[in-house]
């Protein structure tokens, strides 16, 4: 048979060879089909890792429990018992290492959030007892009359 | 001397050989199919937000957005709030400004570009708040849109972006009935909520989760039938968001109403 049939064939044919094998280098080894199938379990296995590597920066009030007793117990005694302490302070991370101190948010913006009063009976904002921020004592932060720890109790100074 | 039927035969075979994917040449193994039908696996993660709870806060916003890195200051979210006000007359005002990450603080409805909408507190028939975020659907079509296999499903549920693997095509974004994907400010590649999948794995709820102050979100593992979440979704009166499109969301919510999309 004339070789000029067969050379564009041996062509193709190295093409697709070089594809394969660029493919086998390029595709890591773990790529392929896990546990959700053909249609939704298509990935590099190892990407979950990469995921469940992140590192946690809320670590939630318990963690705040041993080194600031005193602010844990005012809080959980308190209406604002649910409030975790990283909602108003910014997340611990590495504290009290690195950040030594965690951030003071004494803004009226953080106190109303929830304070500020909405009229929806259908949400749980209703049931809240909430202020106007703009008539209720506007030039003062909240803080200067109310303790955030314990909102029942008396500021003490 | 090559014949004119030896030719057709042979191109038709070369033809019909190369148009075979490799992927066709493995077989079925009988074993992995029907570990997919009944999987083992022994946790399948699915939320639970109660409407009722929710105060518009924002709080869950503000430590998602820290908790997984997505710059605070950019308009994009992984889980947001929406504030949903129904008036007498029969309109529905929805917003959600910054995706709520600073709280509902006035009554004012945004309206986008720095247009607000006044609503008197009696022309109020209902108001409260909806928070959204990925539904981890059992069917996702954004991972079936993925012409690259950068987003997948793992076997407790949660659908994960693959930031490596990523080319950037936005198909996913566009293929989410829910909206709940955009594109990473820094990493330029599809993002979205993966439940806090660190943290799941530490044994921790996500961080929305422990942000809310009022038990609005709640997370759970469906397949115990003991958990608190798997049981209010078993018994309550649950329902899941665009359920005509199929998709088996796993994020269910009490108290929606025919407004909610
Ligand atoms: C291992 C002990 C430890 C833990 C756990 C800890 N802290 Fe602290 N924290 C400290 C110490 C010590 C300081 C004082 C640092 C300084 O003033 O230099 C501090 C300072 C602070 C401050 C600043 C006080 C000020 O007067 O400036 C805040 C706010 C704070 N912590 C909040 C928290 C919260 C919220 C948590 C829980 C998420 C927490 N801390 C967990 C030890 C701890
Ligand atoms: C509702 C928001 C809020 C929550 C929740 C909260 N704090 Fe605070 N915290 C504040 C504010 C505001 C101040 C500043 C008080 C002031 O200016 O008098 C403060 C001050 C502090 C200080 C330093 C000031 C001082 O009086 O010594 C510490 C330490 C602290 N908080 C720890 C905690 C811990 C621990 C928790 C959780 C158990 C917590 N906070 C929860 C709002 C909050
Ligand atoms: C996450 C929502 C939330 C935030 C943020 C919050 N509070 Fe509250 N607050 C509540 C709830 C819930 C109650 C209890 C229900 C009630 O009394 O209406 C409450 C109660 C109060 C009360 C009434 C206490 C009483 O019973 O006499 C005051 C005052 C108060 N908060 C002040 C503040 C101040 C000041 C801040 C900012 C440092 C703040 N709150 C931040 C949710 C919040
Ligand atoms: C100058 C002091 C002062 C400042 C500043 C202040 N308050 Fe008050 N607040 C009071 C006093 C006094 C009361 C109790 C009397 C009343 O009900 O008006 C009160 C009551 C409240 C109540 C309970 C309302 C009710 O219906 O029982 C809430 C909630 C509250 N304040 C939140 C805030 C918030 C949030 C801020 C900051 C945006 C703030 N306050 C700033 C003095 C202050």
């Amino acid at each position: 048979m004339k070789n000029h049939v067969w050379r564009p064939l041996y062509i193709a044919l190295c093409i697709i060879a070089l594809v394969l094998i660029a493919r086998m280098v390029i595709v890591p080894k773990d790529f392929g089909i896990w546990e959700r199938g053909y249609m939704y379990g298509w990935h590099r296995k190892g990407n979950e890792a990469d995921w469940k590597a992140v590192k946690v920066k809320y670590r939630t009030a318990a963690y705040c429990k041993d080194c600031h007793p005193d602010k844990y117990n005012d809080l959980k005694q308190s209406p604002h018992a649910n409030i975790m302490c990283e909602n108003c302070h910014g997340p611990a991370l590495g504290h009290p290492e690195d950040p030594r101190t965690m951030t003071i948010d004494r803004h009226r913006e953080l106190c109303i959030r929830c304070h500020s009063r909405l009229p929806y009976k259908a949400s749980g904002r209703g049931a809240i007892r909430g202020i106007d921020p703009q008539t209720h004592n506007p030039e003062l932060e909240c803080t200067v009359c109310h303790y955030p720890h314990n909102p029942k109790r008396e500021v003490k100074r | 001397m090559i014949t004119r039927r030896s030719f057709c035969k042979k191109a038709l075979l070369i033809a019909g050989g190369l148009a075979v994917p490799l992927s066709a040449l493995e077989l079925f193994d009988p074993k992995r199919l029907l570990a997919e039908k009944d999987s083992p696996e022994k946790v399948r993660w699915g939320f639970l937000v109660d409407t009722y709870k929710c105060v518009g806060c924002g709080f869950c916003v503000k430590a998602c957005k820290t908790e997984n890195e997505v710059p605070y200051d950019a308009n994009v979210t992984r889980t947001w709030v929406e504030r949903y006000v129904i008036t007498r007359n029969g309109k529905t005002w929805i917003d959600s400004p910054k995706g709520a990450r600073d709280g509902f603080t006035t009554r004012k409805v945004a309206l986008g570009e720095g247009n607000f909408q006044d609503i008197k507190d009696e022309d109020i028939e209902k108001a409260f708040f909806v928070p959204k975020l990925c539904n981890q659907c059992d069917n996702p079509p954004c991972v079936q849109v993925c012409p690259v296999g950068a987003t997948y499903q793992t076997a407790d549920g949660v659908v994960l972006v693959d930031r490596t693997w990523c080319i950037g095509c936005g198909y996913c974004i566009m293929g989410c009935p829910y909206g709940v994907r955009f594109f990473h400010p820094v990493y330029h590649v599809a993002e979205k909520c993966n439940f806090c999948y660190h943290r799941l794995a530490k044994g921790m709820k996500t961080a929305c989760v422990d942000a809310c102050p009022f038990g609005a979100r709640r997370i759970g593992n469906l397949k115990d039938p003991d958990d608190p979440v798997t049981q209010i979704i078993m018994t309550e009166r649950v329902s899941v968001l665009k359920e005509e499109y199929g998709t088996k969301p796993q994020v269910f919510y009490l108290g929606l109403t025919k407004e909610v999309k």
